[in-house]
């Protein structure tokens, strides 16, 4: 098919009129045309209109069914965690962490002055680049640290994640590839899950898709890390559900 | 149910319900009732649309509700609204029963969906979202013949663009086109932003 028919077929998609070859090729395509994503996204929303305007009034038992069914239905991770890699599988572990690391180096290398991962409007380029780094040399502490440990996870949509934390140095880095951009004003934050509350642990830059970044504050006993989409600047709490949440390694 | 029928026409309550959906995410059952009574109605009446059997209906809606449970924890309220991922979801699952039955009972299926095209007041019979209803009505009648035909075909009867070809005899190309002209002119109509 070429390209000029692909982007005409945001109606059929968003109708779900393709065949399955096709709806997979499609959707090939939109990860790459963004006037076509956006049209697609606009287009499922009109779809998702039709069917509201269809609305009907189900049975109280389907309630009572559904309700009762969710207690015994276990819940999906926001990423496939695949359990602690360091200890159930060494060899894929010291993979992963190689990986990480060679993708923290190259990232940092990248970056230069800019893995900052926290704007605050008033501070001069100056102390900026300083800020910077430090941020990698603690971000290749934290890497280097004989304690690391790293956890991966897909984080849905292509994106994969990986967080390396060592307990001794207390402190985290947040490793993430092929993350799609926030919406225009919002960006990705980061949280230290303590136990089910969760405590802001700075915020990801929205230009980049593939980024390192070192967790605010200290790691102090969190069990978990999670991303919200948040305002630019980021929030105390979470204001809205998590696009991922990932445990921390033991 | 009254909220239910505002969630996706009124933006001030669709925060609720993407707070709620957050909740669930975290695995908070009590949300997860407040998410079904929101979305259930709409969730059945996507599924009974395409699908017309009330038992069957029922059934794939079930299904639904427990898939948005269980999969809460990958919504992502940057791709679009709680109700657009769950309606989606639920259109999704309607037409990927209707494709799967057996051999047989599709082409019994496709016989009767080829027989005519629906008129919009007999899929949306059992409509409780009146003001929805109407206003989807009134942007339906500005499309043109072929594209209404196109739309409700694909969307309300599952259909698959070549099916719609098939049944309005026209050329695959000026389907895939009419498809999306006609979606383009009902967002539109009802003003839909992603
Ligand atoms: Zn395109």
């Amino acid at each position: 098919m070429t390209t000029i028919d692909l982007h005409r077929l945001t109606g059929a998609y968003a109708l779900h009129a393709l065949s399955d070859d096709e709806n997979v090729s499609f959707e090939r395509h939109l990860a790459r045309c963004e006037p076509c994503a956006q049209e697609a996204a606009e287009l499922r929303a009109t779809a998702a209109r039709l069917g509201l305007a269809a609305e009907t009034a189900p049975s109280p038992a389907l309630r009572e069914h559904v309700l009762r069914r969710i207690t015994t239905v276990r819940q999906e991770a926001p990423g496939t965690v695949g359990g602690p890699l360091s200890a159930r599988d060494g060899r894929r572990a010291r993979l992963l962490s190689r990986w990480a690391l060679a993708a923290c180096l190259a990232a940092v290398a990248a970056l230069g002055g800019t893995a900052v991962w926290e704007h605050r409007r008033a501070e001069d380029a100056g102390e900026r680049a300083h800020r910077a780094a430090g941020t990698a040399d603690e971000i290749a502490a934290v890497l280097a640290a004989p304690d690391a440990r790293t956890r991966a996870a897909e984080l849905g949509d292509g994106a994969t994640g990986a967080v390396v934390v060592s307990r001794e140095l207390d402190r985290a880095v947040f490793v993430v590839s092929g993350m799609t951009h926030p919406p225009g004003g919002k960006v990705y934050q980061l949280w230290f899950d303590d136990a089910g509350s969760m405590r802001p642990a700075g915020v990801m830059d929205p230009r980049r898709s593939d980024q390192v970044v070192l967790l605010r504050g200290a790691v102090d006993g969190a069990s978990g890390m999670g991303i919200t989409v948040e305002p630019v600047g980021g929030s105390r709490e979470p204001t809205s559900g998590p696009v991922a949440l990932m445990t921390l390694p033991a | 149910m009254k909220e239910a029928v505002d969630i996706g026409s009124n933006p001030s309550t669709e925060p609720d319900l993407q707070g709620l959906l957050g909740q669930v995410a975290l695995g908070d059952e009590e949300a997860f009732a407040g998410v079904y009574d929101a979305v259930a109605g709409p969730v059945l009446g996507v599924v009974r649309a395409v699908l017309r059997d009330h038992a069957q209906s029922e059934e794939v809606a079930q299904e639904v509700l427990v898939e948005v449970w269980r999969t809460a924890p990958r919504y992502r309220p940057d791709r679009g609204t709680a109700i657009n991922w769950i309606l989606t979801l639920a259109h999704r699952r309607a037409v990927d029963r209707v494709r799967s039955v057996d051999a047989a009972a599709a082409r019994d299926h496709r016989a009767a969906l080829l027989d005519r095209v629906p008129e919009y007041d007999e899929v949306a019979e059992h409509v409780e979202a009146r003001l929805e209803r109407e206003q989807v009505r009134r942007c339906l009648r500005t499309l043109t013949e072929i594209q209404r035909q196109a739309v409700t075909l694909a969307y309300y009867r599952g259909l698959t663009y070549r099916e719609v070809a098939e049944a309005l005899h026209l050329p695959l190309g000026t389907v895939k086109t009419r498809l999306r002209d006609g979606l383009i002119r009902l967002r539109d109509c009802l003003g839909v932003t992603a």
